[in-house]
């Protein structure tokens, strides 16, 4: 390769990696909200039941994957060509990823409900 | 030596899949520290390179494999409602597990976090293996991405971290058994 394709990757605008971090932090913090919502409201529970042997588990997950495919797909559309502040682009992911984390942890969740 | 079809796919998604993604990440940190390191640090050939996106995309499948099969295989036969009636919960894990107080945690905190923190880690890995073989070493260049690399793959491990030891525990309190019976070998009397 190497110094020709590590020059070509470093002029690669930075765009597509910063949408793939953000939707990933997007991805993760739907995984724990849907988590949340589920266990705080029976009716929102009973229908992320996609598939009954898994219970809500089915409609979590596969909404949150859902919700992360799409915003990387409309993100890399924003960005494939652009340049973002990666600084920003990192610390939203990251804040995302923290949610994802607290919301699914089941005793922070019960502290939110006032259980 | 005997082994049931549900003991075989718990096996399978805890230790085939899942333990098999955790062993890897040592791996996996050292050589994205390694290549995005200072300019000091050795370079990677193109075939280094290569191996490290080949070795990254098999963990992500790995990872996928590992919370599909939790998910879709095995969880179904830990949350089985028992007939009414039945008094022997050895087949139903969370019911096992619920009927008392000693063991009721391992479901409330136990299985309720895993089954949903896990799904990070294959969100996470996904990323971490498209931004690496995208850029390679311009992860460090001027729009730094390395930071979110590294974190990703750290919160990764914590997930399957978290995921992997409670579902060890929970195969200790209340395995998931039955379905049909594989003979491995035949033993002396």
């Amino acid at each position: 390769m190497s110094m020709s394709q590590t020059r070509s990757n470093a002029e690669i605008p930075n765009g597509p990696g910063g949408a793939a971090i953000l939707a990933a932090g997007i991805g993760c913090a739907a995984m724990g909200i849907l988590a949340f919502a589920g266990d705080a409201s029976g009716a929102i529970g009973k229908a992320l039941i996609f598939y009954n042997p898994t219970g809500a588990l089915s409609g979590v997950t596969t909404l949150a994957i859902i919700l992360w495919l799409v915003s990387w797909f409309v993100l890399n559309r924003l960005w494939r060509t652009e340049t973002v502040e990666m600084v920003k682009v990192n610390i939203a992911a990251f804040a995302l990823l923290a949610v994802g984390f607290l919301l699914t942890f089941p005793s922070f969740m019960d502290l939110l409900q006032g259980k | 030596m005997e082994i049931t079809m549900r003991d075989l796919w718990t096996v399978l998604h805890g230790m085939g899949f899942g333990a098999l993604f955790m062993l890897a990440f040592s791996g996996a940190l050292a050589e994205i520290y390694r290549m995005s390191g200072p300019q000091g640090m050795l370079q990677p050939s193109s075939r280094e390179r290569a191996l490290l996106n080949f070795y990254l995309v098999a963990m992500v499948v790995l990872a996928w494999f590992t919370v599909f099969s939790g998910a879709y295989i095995v969880y179904p036969w830990y949350r089985a409602v028992p007939p009414a009636g039945v008094t022997d919960l050895s087949e139903y894990p969370r019911r096992l597990l619920l009927s008392s107080g000693r063991t009721s945690e391992w479901h409330n905190i136990g299985m309720e976090w895993k089954e949903h923190v896990a799904w990070l880690a294959p969100i996470a890995m996904t990323m971490v293996a498209y931004v690496t073989a995208k850029y390679g070493r311009a992860i460090t260049r001027p729009r730094n991405m390395r930071s979110a690399v590294l974190v990703f793959a750290i919160a990764a491990f914590v997930a399957t971290g978290v995921a992997g030891a409670f579902g060890a525990f929970l195969n200790k309190y209340a395995p998931v058994r039955g379905g049909a019976t594989i003979v491995l070998m035949g033993g002396e009397q």
